[in-house]
């Protein structure tokens, strides 16, 4: 077999599914005014870290941690993440203290297609600090007969 | 005691030097080595491996009685620790009295019909792959060993005839992709060797467990092939093919895969 | 029967801070995918979990479809005292599941 009728057999495999409903960055951008309100946000001390090159969008592990001393006067109360392409823009918010001693969440989550992901802390001074990724979602191949 | 911590250290070099030797004689490569750093770490990890979630449902089971026989798994073959150990590198195997080669889910079932009078578990159901997973992973680690058995050839050899036969509107043989293009990108993705080592796997694709025939069907599919009734003995023959083709890898039972 | 994997260490110094790790069996449908007769299969997730130290709540975790299926959840907690870490999620269709470590605090 030569190489272009492998490559030209193949590329048919991967046919892309249209998906219908969609978050768009406009909705996560509101998704992000509703948990921080008019205050700034300032692109530091939190750390979005996925793989590099995403190999199913189906479990996609993803850890946030933020700089703090997680102590009762300076701490993180909250870490949110938000998608600008799945169906819709929030992916998780959770609720933390000086009880957890290091700011840091670990989880996996869904991704429809090769996107931004923001994630935001609020700190106890009630201030608001994020980081952001753009990652890169690669298709399965030879997939199962739609369901 | 710090002489014999000294042994032991040395020993563990010696016997990880002689590993990577190995790896390095043997060029074959596990679909987790295809895989990027996250997902191994995710098969690696006990309490991140979705699939031990499954392994943890089988050893409920194990201990569960069923049928009219009222016996549990466990009253006839113990722990499966020990009995179980070594049971999966060696499937497909003919079982006794019969004829034709069955593999790790055809065994369980026969031993639902036959021990334990009860209805078989249908095929991808829970019960069956959770069972599946708890005594694949008492293989885990040991080398794939198939059975020295002459009545397996002829199976074994029709395996390797559908492995290498072009199939489906794409009119690609399994071969062309997994021994040709291996290594190879399929779009993003790195097309793997095809050694069954770690089933059943937790294929993200799937978000659940599966078995090899659910694998080898979504191949079919992906070459636009008919693919196999759900228990077709080509399954069966295909997978005494891959296995040999994988003899002396070691097993990762439950696997992680994309 | 709730299937859950939790991972946390059964003894730590006090004021140490310790990583519990709980994965639990859940398909986290999103109500976003047609079935096979074209019908979307409708949504089914875990919507929250929630962790806390003999009663104190330290960790609360609001989920969307987002979470990929059997989902797994890693945060930390600082080792005040000895006691019970109880582990909770609920979602739809009712879904509740608790789950108990304990750890020995030195």
């Amino acid at each position: 077999m030569d190489r272009r009728r492998f490559l030209v057999g193949t590329a048919a495999i991967v046919v892309v599914p249209l998906g219908s409903a969609s978050a768009t960055p406009e909705a996560m951008a509101e998704a992000i005014r509703k948990v921080v309100g008019d205050s700034a946000v300032t692109e530091s001390r939190v750390t979005l870290d996925l793989p590099p090159l995403i190999e199913n969008g189906n479990t996609v592990p993803l850890v946030v941690s933020v700089e703090s001393p997680m102590t009762v006067a300076d701490h993180v109360k909250a870490i949110h993440v938000f998608n600008e392409k799945n169906p819709q823009p929030n992916v998780f918010s959770a609720r933390l203290s000086a009880r957890n001693g290091r700011a840091a969440i670990g989880t996996r989550i869904k991704l429809g297609d090769s996107q931004k992901i923001v994630a935001i802390a609020e700190t106890s001074d009630g201030r608001f600090w994020s980081a952001s990724a753009d990652v890169i979602v690669t298709l399965a191949a030879c997939l199962e007969e739609s369901t | 005691m710090r002489a014999l911590h000294f042994g032991i250290g040395l020993a563990i070099i010696f016997a990880a030097s002689w590993a990577a030797a190995q790896v390095g004689a043997d060029k074959r490569r596990s679909g987790t080595q295809d895989m990027g750093e996250a997902l191994q770490k995710m098969q690696d990890d006990d309490t991140a491996n979705p699939g031990m979630l499954f392994v943890q449902l089988g050893s409920q089971s194990w201990a569960k009685k069923a049928g009219t026989a009222d016996k549990s798994c466990a009253d006839c073959h113990g722990n499966a620790g020990t009995s179980m150990k070594g049971v999966a590198a060696r499937y497909p195997a003919i079982p006794k009295g019969a004829e034709a080669p069955v593999d790790l889910d055809g065994r369980i079932n026969l031993c639902r019909t036959e021990n334990q009078k009860a209805e078989r578990l249908p095929p991808e159901s829970r019960e069956l792959l959770a069972l599946e997973a708890y005594v694949a992973h008492q293989s885990r680690g040991l080398p794939i060993a198939p059975p020295a058995d002459p009545r397996l050839d002829a199976f074994r050899d029709q395996g390797a005839a559908i492995y290498r036969a072009r199939q489906g509107q794409l009119n690609l043989s399994c071969a062309i992709c997994h021994d040709d293009n291996a290594g190879r990108k399929l779009a993003g993705v790195t097309i793997p060797e095809a050694h069954p080592t770690g089933y059943p796997i937790y294929r993200l694709e799937w978000q659940t467990l599966g078995s090899l025939k659910r694998r080898l069907r979504n191949c079919l599919v992906g070459i636009r092939a008919e693919p196999y009734a759900s228990e077709a003995p080509e399954y069966v023959m295909l997978e005494l093919f891959l296995m040999d083709r994988a003899k002396g890898m070691v097993l990762e039972a439950p696997g992680v895969r994309p | 029967m709730a299937n859950v994997l939790v991972n946390a260490p059964k003894t730590a110094k006090r004021g140490s801070v310790v990583e519990i790790k709980a994965l639990i069996m859940h398909p986290m449908e999103t109500g976003f995918r047609p079935g096979t007769m074209g019908k979307i299969i409708p949504r089914n997730i875990i919507e929250r979990f929630t962790a806390t130290w003999n009663g104190t709540e330290i960790f609360d975790m609001e989920m969307s479809p987002a979470i990929a299926a059997n989902p797994f959840v890693s945060f930390f907690a600082v080792a005040s005292e000895s006691g019970t870490v109880g582990l909770r999620w609920t979602g739809d269709e009712g879904f509740v599941v608790e789950e108990r470590v304990v750890i020995a605090v030195e």
